[in-house]
């Protein structure tokens, strides 16, 4: 140890600037929530009061009532998100594996290719691709939608089936065959088994990726397929405060739901390094 | 690595075969229709004669510099700050000791709030009647909501640019917590021994350590907000307005020529966001390469 150096390795930085800084982080993350959970429950809020005047249930009451449309928009959302997830593993899981278990020509130009849709913004593509949904008839329909979906979703399962793949070994699956068992066997009993894990985080990304995703429902959708996040933009351009923050609260509920039990698969804090738009 | 012979690489194709379907079809397919509908071949209107006009027109606009600049700008401030945040509060949490996972947890706790929401809340936090002027109304620094600062529909784009710091925040931070991991500590107990003070081993061995990871994220932060549609559509002013704003403007005009000024407007988008990608890739090729002499 150097001459005046610190006492512990554990203490390496002065503690009080750690601790305004840690404290800070603390406070800024979850500042933003505050005035969500306080206005959700307000009847009257008016500035300059701290706390609402008068507290109430009335925009959670008219989330359920029918003319909200929240119910339905909660159904298509999930109905969405659950087809986007299905066919984004359909598609991304025997990618991943090709990624993952084999070096081929080409490999580098598929994995740019697979990259690019994560970068560029999906924004301009899905501008670009209308005119021809419309000539296709998908404009405007549960299809459509799902499929401009499908952009920034399926990249996404690809690459981590692509890394859990490149972790597992092929020698348990060709020893199965050795046994005798038939292909589905393999799948079944050897391989999904073991993949199984990076699949459900996955798939859990995928569907929050639907789920939180405006820009593409819009322009797709052309506001014939409402959505939770369609709902609640026109709730916050209507100027109902008590009713955007209880919509915005019911919208991240299975967001933030979904991130703890990803962190509980994940034994640690999940790794998420590669969550974009969300 | 397991590797194949080539009796595999049909089955190889075939696996990979629905996933290029996908971004060849439905992302090469948008960018192609939208750079031919941007030279304004537009059959769907009768226009099937191939120029450079909407460029041309787009350009010309007052408006446009006007908002490429704050287009810019917000995704550089907010990506700036963010990053500097991100390996700050990082660098805190590894030097922890108690409670280390719950400071974790809260530092990435926002990742799957959709941005849509994240401007919700800003708006209600920030706005001139909203939580932060009532706290100064509080404190007696302000009589009245119109004495606090515009932050939100400014000019200056605050408010857009304060929800990306918190959501890029934690985005990067995460792959910094995870750079750091990966790294360990044994560079720094090696500096150590050697006699590197705490500023030397912070900046001659960590944070050349971590610049690859936190360099790729802070890229993908940019490129991100650079081409995002909700939050300036949510939180921006009328003038100057955020570009992909600008294109879905042009986009949904009455007026049918718009369209091919939209299609102008995402390609200079996918441009610029592609640019920042390929400097990257470069200064990173250099830097690895500097790294390897």
């Amino acid at each position: 140890m150097p001459i005046g150096g610190a006492p512990s390795r554990l203490a390496p930085r002065p503690p009080l600037l750690r601790w305004c800084l840690l404290a800070a982080m603390v406070v800024g993350m979850l500042l933003p929530i505050v005035p969500l959970a306080l206005w959700s429950f307000a009847f009257r809020w008016s500035f300059p009061d701290l706390l609402p005047e008068r507290w109430s249930l009335r925009a959670w009451r008219y989330l359920v009532a029918p003319e909200s449309q929240v119910l339905p928009a909660l159904r298509d959302s999930l109905l969405l998100a659950g087809a986007v997830t299905l066919l984004a593993t359909l598609i991304g899981v025997p990618a991943g594996r090709a990624l993952g278990m084999y070096r081929f020509r080409g490999r580098a130009l598929v994995e740019m290719l697979i990259l690019a849709p994560l970068i560029v913004p999906p924004f301009a593509v899905s501008l670009g691709i209308q005119i021809v949904f419309i000539r296709y008839g998908l404009a405007d329909t549960f299809l459509g939608v799902t499929l401009v979906h499908l952009v920034p979703a399926t990249p996404y399962m690809a690459l981590v089936m692509a890394s859990v793949f490149a972790n597992f070994d092929r020698q348990y699956e060709d020893l199965a065959r050795t046994l005798g068992a038939r292909p589905t066997q393999v799948w079944r009993l050897v391989t999904m088994p073991a993949v199984l894990p990076g699949l459900v985080v996955g798939a859990l990304f995928v569907f929050l990726i639907s789920w939180s995703q405006y820009a593409l429902t819009l322009i797709i959708g052309g506001g014939r397929l409402v959505t939770l996040p369609m709902l609640l933009f026109a709730f916050a351009r209507s100027g109902d405060n008590a009713v955007t923050a209880a919509l915005s609260l019911v919208f991240i509920a299975p967001a933030v739901l979904l991130l703890a039990l990803i962190a509980r698969f994940l034994g640690a804090a999940p790794a998420a390094g590669g969550i974009r738009g969300l | 690595m397991f590797w194949s012979a080539d009796p595999e690489r049909p089955r190889i194709w075939l696996m990979l075969a629905p996933m290029l379907v996908v971004v060849i079809l439905l992302f090469g397919g948008g960018l192609f229709f939208a750079l031919i509908q941007s030279f304004g071949y537009l059959p769907l209107i009768g226009q099937t004669s191939v120029s450079l006009g909407a460029y041309a027109t787009v350009v010309r606009q007052p408006s446009f510099l006007a908002s490429l600049a704050l287009t810019l700008y917000i995704a550089a401030a907010s990506t700036v700050v963010a990053t500097v945040l991100a390996v700050a509060v990082a660098l805190a949490i590894r030097a922890t000791t108690r409670g280390r996972q719950a400071l974790s947890f809260i530092f990435q706790f926002n990742l799957p709030i959709p941005h849509l929401v994240g401007a919700i809340a800003v708006a209600d936090l920030l706005s001139q009647s909203g939580l932060l002027a009532r706290v100064a109304a509080a404190f007696g620094l302000i009589d009245d909501p119109g004495q606090f600062p515009v932050l939100v529909f400014d000019r200056w784009g605050a408010g857009i640019i304060a929800e990306y710091v918190w959501k890029e925040t934690a985005f990067i931070g995460v792959t910094v917590l995870a750079v750091l991991h990966a790294i360990g500590p044994e560079y720094e107990e090696l500096a150590r021994s050697l006699g590197a003070n705490r500023w030397q081993r912070l900046r001659l061995v960590l944070l050349p350590l971590m610049l690859p990871g936190v360099l790729a994220a802070s890229v993908i932060a940019f490129a991100f907000s650079f081409g995002a549609f909700e939050v300036p559509y949510l939180l921006g002013a009328s003038y100057p307005q955020a570009l992909p704003v600008l294109a879905y403007k042009r986009y949904t005009a009455v007026d049918l020529a718009a369209r091919a000024e939209a299609m102008a407007l995402c390609v200079i988008i996918t441009l610029v966001a592609g640019a920042a990608i390929v400097a990257y890739l470069h200064v990173s090729r250099r830097y690895l390469r500097r790294e390897s002499d």
